[in-house]
């Protein structure tokens, strides 16, 4: 391993050829009585960019990991190059030029670009001399095809800089065999291109090869060579990403699993006004200013969908909506009285929501599936009597009617909700939030991180609220999921809502101008 | 892989497993716990050149070995149930409320004073003792409630905070019972005006062991009662394990945590105007026994569990029971219990970190969450 910048940086004229060649062939991982991955075999070439496809629990973050050595696998052997490595642990990925970028950041937030390059070194010194570092990183920047500021605090970079200081990282580290786990998810669609460009234009030149994880067909159809597709832990298909159409991947994908009809738009459905947000302010936990005079009316029988990049206020506009955060100004009004997250309230008016993360926002993990069914109705008959003495067997028989209706997978109505997978924690939700009789529905980032089949369950579910004549409040970070969904988009930006249209009157590339803060 | 395409595999049988398997865990980790510890207090007593048999026959016999000395343990017991109650219902809204000593003192102190002009002026016992109870457990209660109310209303932590309340607690009996409150006749060791043996509340007929032991059953039966099948237990313990979905389903959280914590100062509170009424006879530093500290280890050896902290806090009674004994018989200075008492509830919270990490005790359906 070349790890010092100045042995990698130090004036080669070019990083060309350097990229290398990644076969895995038959990687199998057994976590108890579940197949992870099942003789699965995938084949990189140098200087390709290799999407990586495959519905949530496919295997494909199995795969990686027992390429990266944080799993060892079962059976089945990493070929770089041509020749057979062993990879225990990921320092020693790190040490054959195999690297990652993460969902999540894993820059230090309080120190700038240059610190964070010198501290991930295996072999960074106790005392930096910063003026030879400095040099030495000037002259790797020179060669990189685009720019970062490496002298500012991480923390006040833009997503799209963040990633692709990830990217820098690795290069710095002489890292080119690039695995990327979903690394446009937290990018606006133009710095996604922007990032995914860079990196079809590096591999090109031979000086990476790339491995990315993708659920976007509109990524991989535009920038990615080939493509490898896993199903339930089997290899499913693999090809050229520019010849094989969309259709054809997803049924790569999806296998002979039937994908519930999506249920279709009313037209012409929406009435009066029902749920208005008049100038929301609140704070985040330090104090700062979270939202700003957020505006905003959804009507009945309407879906609007609130688009951003991720950390612009939505979430913070979730949390006041369902009472995990309070409001510093401003008030929100259903048909005209004002509204209080409080418990009377939310059975008043109908209100009921889909969190994002349900496990950690709508579901106590540790109570059971019947108990967390019963969140809305625990105080009321049937499960209630005088309003305080509690039935288990209502509230159990309930449990198992919503079981069955809303077909959550769980072993017994008893079994910790924890227990359960993320498309069945989040149809539990479903069956609790939606059973009853809705006029407001508030929705965070619904589907994420489910499989196809749930996310068509879900979104039609949503749908159909909104035929039915519910006020639909749609905040996510999938602009995809709001151009199927929504009837007007709002964006928001810097905490605010800068940008409302009717979806109709709109598209991809105007939205993802107001994303970025244009 | 998920549960959709991997619950084809799942047996029905296993569904029936979970409650037992549940069970068995929260039964073999106390117990092993329990085990783990007295190896480790027995190699303390190989190191300090003492012989282990004999402590642990000592431990048996002064605990439960005799009639005399069961009903010492149960004498014991009684304020360990109390106190083990006031950390276990905070505990299950989520909040490690360790206040519970200066509940007692101070609801031990306040049972105290305001017996004073009652019985001064001779107001019959059955009027007395009820308006010392609840002397004593409004004044726990509130005590702990302003815990409760600086978490709600300021995010204080309301560990630090009942802990520092509790030395405040302390400092304020001993201000009045060294003070105004001071019985002129107390001349060693100040203390309030005795009660009088008329107005001692006396023993369960035909044992030596007082009413406390008694109410303290009854209280933590009426708690598990609260917790698992009333709406204020099931929102409690939905804020204790999810206070962010308690509040998204809009609960009072705060109202919640705070009411929690007024029951637990009412339990500590009641057990101090047990001490009062049943063994001192009046308030004074002897009230400063750390039975609230106890009843710490005891509801974690419950795992917080009301009707669990009974037979935990009849445990930790015998070994304070066969203390006397063991420092008569052994030569071994009363501090040995402490030591013991410190070993387990290190390994007590250590054992905490092993729920859901052994494979015997997980249904078989827990590797689709990959």
């Amino acid at each position: 391993m070349t790890d010092s910048p100045g042995t990698n940086a130090g004036g080669s004229p070019s990083m060309a050829g350097r990229a290398p060649s990644l076969e895995a062939r038959g990687m199998t991982k057994i976590f108890g009585p579940l197949v992870a991955l099942d003789d699965v075999s995938i084949k990189v070439e140098a200087g390709s960019f290799h999407a990586l496809l495959g519905e949530n629990g496919a295997g494909k973050s199995t795969l990686v990991k027992c390429i990266m050595g944080f799993y060892s696998p079962d059976r089945g052997q990493v070929l770089l190059d041509g020749k057979e490595v062993t990879i225990k642990s990921p320092r020693d990925a790190r040490a054959h030029g195999i690297g990652m970028v993460y969902q999540q950041f894993t820059l230090v937030p309080s120190l700038t670009g240059a610190e964070n390059l010198v501290i991930s070194r295996a072999d960074a010194p106790g005392i930096i001399d910063w003026g030879k570092e400095k040099k030495a990183l000037d002259a790797f920047m020179d060669e990189m095809p685009f720019r970062v500021p490496l002298d500012t605090q991480v923390s006040g970079l833009s997503a799209g800089e963040k990633q692709k200081l990830e990217i820098l990282k690795l290069l710095y580290l002489d890292q080119r065999f690039m695995i990327l786990d979903e690394p446009t998810s937290v990018l606006t669609p133009a710095e996604a291109d922007e990032m995914l460009g860079h990196l079809g234009g590096m591999a090109d030149r031979k000086e990476i090869t790339v491995l990315m994880i993708s659920h976007k067909f509109r990524e991989v159809k535009a920038f990615c060579d080939h493509f490898t597709v896993l199903r339930r832990g089997k290899f499913t298909g693999a090809g050229d990403a520019k010849a094989v159409s969309i259709p054809e991947m997803s049924g790569m994908m999806i296998g002979d699993t039937t994908i519930r009809e999506r249920a279709s738009r009313k037209k012409g459905n929406a009435r009066g006004e029902v749920l208005e947000l008049a100038g929301l302010f609140a704070e985040d936990n330090d104090g700062m200013p979270a939202i700003k005079a957020v505006n905003l009316k959804v009507k009945a029988g309407e879906i609007v969908g609130i688009a951003g990049v991720s950390g612009n206020g939505q979430s913070a506009l979730v949390e006041t909506l369902s009472g995990q955060r309070p409001l510093s100004d401003g008030g929100i009004f259903i048909r005209g009285e004002r509204f209080e997250p409080k418990r009377g309230h939310y059975d008043r008016f109908k209100v009921f929501g889909l969190p994002e993360e349900p496990l950690k926002n709508a579901t106590v993990p540790k109570m059971s599936v019947a108990e967390n069914l019963a969140f809305r109705s625990f105080d009321k008959p049937p499960v209630a009597s005088l309003g305080w003495w509690m039935s288990p067997g209502p509230m159990r028989e309930k449990a198992k009617e919503l079981i069955a209706q809303y077909r959550v997978k769980t072993t017994s109505p008893d079994a910790p909700i924890e227990t359960l997978s993320g498309g069945n924690v989040q149809r539990a939700v479903l069956a609790r939030e939606l059973s009853g009789d809705v006029d407001v529905l508030i929705v965070a980032n619904p589907c994420f991180g489910l499989d196809f089949a749930s996310v068509a369950e879900i979104r039609s579910q949503i749908m159909e609220q909104r035929n039915r004549g519910a006020a639909v409040l749609l905040v996510s970070e999938d602009l995809d999921e709001i151009l199927e969904l929504a009837d007007r988009v709002a964006v928001m930006s810097g905490g605010t809502i800068t940008y409302v249209s009717p979806i109709e009157d709109t598209d991809r590339n105007t939205i993802g101008q107001y994303m970025a803060g244009h | 892989m998920t549960a959709e395409t991997a619950d084809a595999a799942i047996p029905a049988r296993r569904a029936s497993n979970v409650k037992a398997l549940r069970l068995a865990e929260t039964v073999a980790i106390p117990v092993g716990a329990m085990v783990a510890s007295a190896v480790a207090f027995s190699i303390f007593l190989l190191i300090i050149g003492k012989d282990p048999v004999q402590f642990w026959q000592l431990v048996w016999t002064g605990g439960f070995g005799s009639s005399f000395s069961i009903q010492n343990s149960l004498q014991r017991a009684a304020p360990l149930i109390l106190t083990g109650l006031a950390f276990a219902i905070p505990a299950r809204i989520g909040l490690t409320m360790i206040g519970g000593e200066g509940a007692l003192v101070l609801g031990g102190f306040s049972a105290a004073a305001i017996a004073i002009p009652l019985v001064t002026n001779a107001v019959p016992v059955w009027i007395t003792l009820p308006v010392m109870a609840l002397s004593g457990m409004a004044a726990g209660g509130l005590w702990l409630g302003v815990v409760g109310w600086l978490r709600h209303a300021r995010g204080v932590n309301e560990t630090i905070s009942s802990l520092l309340m509790s030395y405040i607690a302390i400092a304020i009996m001993n201000f009045f019972v060294e003070g105004a409150l001071r019985d002129p006749a107390s001349a060693n060791k100040p203390s309030t005006m005795p009660i009088g043996d008329a107005y001692r509340i006396g023993s369960i007929p035909g044992t030596d062991v007082h009413w406390g032991f008694a109410a303290g059953i009854v209280l933590a039966v009426v708690l598990w009662v609260l917790m698992s099948r009333t709406t204020f237990g099931f929102a409690a313990r939905m804020t204790g394990g999810n206070a962010r979905a308690a509040k998204a389903q809009g609960l009072p959280v705060g109202a919640l945590m705070v009411v929690c914590c007024v029951i637990a100062g009412a339990c500590a509170g009641l057990a101090g105007f047990f001490e009062v009424t049943a063994i001192h006879g009046q308030a004074n530093a002897s009230l400063v026994a750390g039975y609230g500290f106890t009843g710490i280890l005891v509801s974690f050896l419950a795992r917080h569990n009301p009707l669990t902290v009974v037979p935990m806090a009849i445990l930790f009674g015998a070994i304070a029971a066969a203390g006397g004994v063991v420092q008569r018989r052994m030569g071994m200075p009363d501090a040995t219990v402490l030591v013991l008492q410190g070993i387990l509830f290190v390994v007590l919270l250590v054992s905490e970190t092993f729920y859901g990490r052994f494979k015997i005790f997980q249904p078989g359906n827990t590797g689709d969450r990959v």
